[in-house]
C-alpha cells in the first residue's frame, strides 16, 4: 500500500516538473512584450526598460524560470505583471468564483440527471425514456453558450429575476451570490446533465438483467427498493468516472459560459493574462490547472474505493 | 422525483431573496476593458483613466467636457514673459483621501517622479521640457522650461499628470489616494471598482453617494446588461449593431459624441513599396471613407483628410484632396509603375473598427489592383511586429491621445515619415505662445502631412455610449479618456 503511494507520488511530482517547463518554455516563447504593452504607444524607449527592470523581465529566461520554480515551492508565484499584486492574490479570488460555479453545475446536473436516467432506465422503451433521451440529445446539440443567452434573454431581461451577470463577492453574502451563479450554473450544467442522464440510463439497464437484480426482486424487494439497494451502487462506477472528468473540464472549460456572464473567474483570468502578456500569470494558472486535474483525478479514484467494496479488498 | 422539489424549493428562495432595487444616488457604469491596475502615472491603458480620471485623482489642470483646460489643483497660475517659467498658486485646504494635508511639495515630488529618470510613465514626453520644479512656499509652486512650451497648461491636465500623496505613491496601483471627490472603496478583480464619495472634497460637492464600474468584454453580455439594468450606462459601448434598439427604447438615451481618435490607415513610408508618394496618393484615392464609416462602424464616425480632430477649432476639412477616385487611383499606379502586381501585408490590431474597416479597405484596394494580405494581431504582436519592429506596409490604428500631430516630427516613429519641413513646424509650434499664430502653424501642419499623403485618413472615431434615459451629466464627448462623474446625477 505505502510502496504503491510512494510510486503514485514519484509519477506526479515527475510529471509536474516535467509541465512545469514545458508550459513555461512555451509561454516564454509567444512573441510579445508585457512592458510595452502597458506603456503603450506613446512611451520612450527609456521608459519601458526602466519598467523591464521593476518587473524583473531584464534577466535571462532561464533565472526567471529559477525565481519561478523554486518560488511555487513556497507559495510565491510571483508578481503579476499588470496588476501589480502576487499571483496567489489573484488566482485566489478567482477561484472563490471558478470552483463554486463548478460544484454549483456539477450538483445541478448530477440532480437533474441521476433521476432522469433511473426513471428512463426503469420505464426502458417507454414514452417517458423516449422523451427525456430526446431532451437530453437536445441538451448535448445545444451549444451551452447559446443556452446562456437564452437563459438572460427570459430571467433577466423579461423577467427581471436575475440579474444578467456579474457577481457580488462573497463578503456581501452567501444567498445573494449563489443566486448570481444561478443561471451560469444552469447553463453549464445541461450539456453535463444530458451527458450524465444517458449514462447513468445505460448502467441502470445493464445493471437491472443482472441475476443479483433479480433475486433481489425474487426475494420480495420492490422494483425501487431493489434499484436502490442494488442497481443504484452499481451503475455509479461509470457516473463518478464523468463526473470527475467533467469537473476538470468545467473549471477551465467555463471561460465562455465566464464571458457570457462576465464573472471573474479563472478562465477569464487565464484569457486576459494571454491578451496582456501578463505572462507569469497564464504559466501559474496552466501549471494550477494541470495540478487540478490530477489531483481530482486522484480523487476519483479513492471514490472508487468507497462505492466498490471489491476494489478495498484487491489491494 | 422527490428530489425535485427541495430542488425547486432552493432555486425559488434564492431567486427572490435579493431584492432588485436601484439606489437613486449611486450609479454603474459599464466598460469594456478592466484597468490592469489604477495608477494613471505607471500605464498607458485608457482604462485606468477611465476610472479615475477627476473622480479620484487630480492635476494642477484638468479638461473639461468641451475638451477645455480649467484650473484644477491650481487655482491659477502665471507664465513669464519669455514664457519659461509658470508660478502657479494651488488650491488650499485640500485634503489626500487618507487625511494628509496637499501642498506644493506634493506637486514638486509628483512632477519629478513622473520626469525621473527610472520613471515609468506612458507620456513621459509631456514633461520632456521642465528644468525644474520649485517650491516657492506650501501654496505655490514654480516650474522652469529650457524652452518655450505653449502646450504645457494642456500637459498638465493629462491623467498622466496627477498629483500623488508622497507617503502613498508606491501603493497607487492598487490603493489609490486622490484629492478627488470620490474614495477607492473596493476592487473585485475582473469584475468591478467601487468608489465612495469623498464628503471631505474641496471643490463643489458632487450628487452621488457612490459610484461603481462594472467590466464587461462581451458586447452581447454589456447589451444584456443594459437591458436587464445592471449597469446604468456604457459610455463607450461595443455593439453598435444594437444601437437603433436603445434609441427606439424610451427608458434610454443613445449618446454619440466626438472622441480624439484619429483612425488612420497607417502606412509605412519607408517600405520599398510605399516610399513613393505616388503610390500613398493612389492609395489614399482608392479609399472610399464613407463606406467604412457606414460598413465597419454602423455609420458613426466623421471622415477626415488629415491627422486633426473635426471639432478643434484649428481643424480644417482636407478630405477633398484625397476624395474618393478610383480611375485617378489607377493612373497614379501606373504613373509610379506598380499597376500589375502590387501586393502589401495589412496587419491588424483587435479592435473592430480595425478588423471591420481592414476587410473593407482590402476590397477597395483589390479594385484598383492592389493585393492585400491581411493578418489580424493580438495588441501585443501588433506593438512587437509593427509598433517597435516596423514591420508591415499598412495597417489601421486610432491615435487617441489629444493633439498629438507632433507624432509626425519623429521620424523614427512607426510609419516612419521623414520631414524636415514638418520638424521645423513643430520647433516652431512649441516656441510660439500666441494663439493666432499657434493655430496658422497647425493648419499647416495638417495640410503638410496631407499633401505628403503620409497615412490614409479615414475618420474620427465616434464615441457611442448608452445611458439610462434618467441619468444625466455624462460626457458627451472624450476630449481625454475618462469618465468624470463629478457632474453626473438622476433626474426624477
Amino acid at each position: 500500500m505505502f510502496s504503491y503511494f510512494f510510486s503514485r507520488l514519484k509519477v506526479l511530482i515527475f510529471s509536474l516538473f516535467f509541465a512545469s517547463i514545458i508550459i513555461f518554455f512555451m509561454i516564454e516563447i509567444i512573441p510579445g512584450d508585457p512592458a510595452s504593452f502597458m506603456l503603450g504607444i506613446n512611451a520612450e524607449p527609456d521608459t519601458i526598460n526602466a519598467l523591464k527592470k521593476e518587473l524583473g523581465l531584464d534577466v535571462s529566461a532561464l533565472e526567471r524560470y529559477y525565481n519561478w520554480i523554486t518560488g511555487m515551492f513556497i507559495g510565491d508565484f510571483g508578481v503579476s505583471y499588470t496588476y501589480r499584486v502576487p499571483v496567489s492574490e489573484l488566482v485566489m479570488a478567482r477561484i472563490g468564483v471558478s470552483i463554486p460555479l463548478a460544484l454549483y453545475a456539477i450538483l445541478l446536473s448530477t440532480l437533474i440527471a441521476i433521476p432522469i436516467g433511473i426513471i428512463s432506465a426503469s420505464n426502458h422503451g417507454s414514452f417517458k425514456d423516449w422523451s427525456f433521451m430526446g431532451f437530453t440529445q437536445l441538451g448535448i446539440a445545444i451549444p451551452n453558450f447559446w443556452f446562456a443567452m437564452v437563459l438572460v434573454l427570459i430571467f433577466s431581461i423579461y423577467l427581471k429575476w436575475f440579474s444578467a451577470g456579474g457577481i457580488p463577492g462573497w463578503d456581501e453574502g452567501f444567498f445573494i451570490n449563489l443566486k448570481a451563479l444561478t443561471l451560469p450554473a444552469f447553463a453549464l450544467a445541461l450539456p453535463q446533465a444530458s451527458i450524465l442522464a444517458r449514462i447513468m440510463r445505460s448502467a441502470l439497464i445493464e445493471t437491472l438483467s443482472q441475476d443479483y437484480f433479480r433475486t433481489a426482486r425474487a426475494s420480495g424487494l420492490t422494483f425501487f427498493q431493489a434499484v436502490k439497494k442494488h442497481a443504484f451502487r452499481n451503475a455509479l462506477i461509470p457516473v463518478l468516472t464523468i463526473i470527475g472528468l467533467q469537473f476538470s473540464f468545467l473549471i477551465a472549460g467555463a471561460i465562455i459560459i465566464e464571458n457570457v456572464f462576465f464573472l471573474p473567474g479563472i478562465g477569464r483570468l487565464i484569457f486576459q493574462g494571454i491578451v496582456q502578456r501578463d505572462l507569469i500569470v497564464v504559466e501559474s494558472l496552466v501549471m494550477l490547472l494541470v495540478f487540478s486535474v490530477i489531483i481530482v483525478n486522484f480523487l476519483v479514484d479513492m471514490a472508487y474505493l468507497y462505492v466498490d467494496p471489491r476494489l478495498r479488498v484487491k489491494k | 422525483m422527490k428530489i425535485l422539489k427541495p430542488l425547486l424549493t432552493i432555486l425559488l428562495t434564492v431567486m427572490w431573496l435579493s431584492p432588485l432595487y436601484a439606489e437613486k444616488n449611486s450609479v454603474v457604469i459599464g466598460m469594456q476593458l478592466e484597468p490592469p491596475n489604477l495608477d494613471p502615472t505607471g500605464g498607458a491603458a485608457a482604462a485606468i483613466d477611465e476610472v479615475v480620471y477627476s473622480n479620484i485623482y487630480e492635476g494642477l489642470t484638468r479638461f473639461r467636457a468641451d475638451g477645455s483646460v480649467t484650473p484644477g489643483l491650481a487655482k491659477s497660475w502665471t507664465i513669464s514673459n519669455d514664457g519659461l517659467v509658470y508660478t502657479f498658486k494651488l488650491q488650499e485646504n485640500v485634503k489626500f483621501h487618507n487625511g494628509n494635508n496637499f501642498d506644493a511639495f506634493d506637486v514638486q515630488f509628483s512632477i519629478n517622479r513622473a520626469r525621473d529618470e527610472n520613471s515609468t510613465n506612458a507620456q513621459k514626453g509631456l514633461f520632456k521640457g521642465i528644468r525644474s520644479v520649485d517650491v516657492v512656499n506650501s501654496s505655490v509652486v514654480k516650474i522652469t522650461l529650457s524652452n518655450p512650451n505653449g502646450g504645457f497648461i494642456r500637459n498638465l491636465a493629462w491623467g498622466d499628470a496627477i498629483i500623488l500623496d508622497p507617503d502613498t505613491a508606491d501603493s497607487a496601483a492598487s490603493e489609490p489616494n486622490g484629492t478627488g471627490p470620490f474614495k477607492f472603496s473596493k476592487w473585485i478583480k475582473g469584475d468591478r471598482v467601487e468608489l465612495v464619495k469623498n464628503n471631505d472634497y474641496w471643490g463643489e460637492a458632487i450628487a452621488l453617494e457612490k459610484a461603481s464600474f462594472k467590466f464587461i468584454s462581451d458586447p452581447t453580455a454589456a447589451f444584456a446588461a443594459l437591458m436587464a439594468g445592471d449597469v446604468d450606462a456604457f459610455p463607450v459601448y461595443p455593439a453598435p449593431e444594437t444601437l437603433a434598439q436603445f434609441e427606439a427604447d424610451p427608458n434610454f438615451n443613445v449618446i454619440v459624441g466626438s472622441t480624439e481618435g484619429e483612425t488612420i490607415l497607417s502606412t509605412n513610408n519607408k517600405s520599398e513599396k510605399l516610399k513613393d508618394v505616388r503610390v500613398r496618393k493612389a492609395i489614399a484615392h482608392a479609399i472610399n471613407r464613407q463606406a467604412i464609416v457606414d460598413g465597419a462602424m454602423f455609420g458613426f464616425g466623421t471622415p477626415i483628410g488629415t491627422h486633426f480632430a473635426p471639432h478643434h477649432p484649428d481643424y480644417i476639412d482636407l478630405t477633398a484632396q484625397s476624395n474618393y477616385d478610383p480611375e485617378k487611383s489607377k493612373s497614379l499606379l501606373s504613373e509610379a509603375g506598380v499597376s500589375d502586381g502590387l501586393t502589401l501585408s495589412l496587419k491588424l490590431p483587435p479592435p473592430s473598427y480595425a478588423r471591420r474597416g481592414g476587410e473593407i479597405i482590402a476590397s477597395q484596394l483589390r479594385e484598383v489592383g492592389i493585393e492585400t494580405k491581411i493578418e489580424n494581431l493580438e495588441w501585443a504582436q501588433w506593438l512587437e511586429q509593427v509598433f517597435k519592429g516596423k514591420d508591415y506596409d499598412l495597417t489601421i490604428v486610432s491615435h487617441t491621445e489629444p493633439m498629438d500631430i507632433g507624432i509626425y516630427g519623429n521620424p523614427s516613429y512607426y510609419f516612419q515619415y521623414d520631414s524636415q519641413e514638418f520638424r521645423n513646424l513643430m520647433n516652431a509650434l512649441n516656441l510660439e505662445t500666441n494663439d493666432q499664430e499657434r493655430s496658422k502653424i497647425l493648419k499647416n501642419a495638417q495640410k503638410l502631412i496631407a499633401d505628403d499623403y503620409v497615412n490614409g485618413y479615414l475618420f474620427q472615431l465616434a464615441k457611442t455610449g448608452v445611458a439610462n434615459s434618467k441619468l444625466i451629466g455624462l460626457w458627451k464627448n472624450s476630449p481625454t479618456q475618462a469618465n468624470d462623474l463629478t457632474g453626473v446625477s438622476w433626474s426624477n
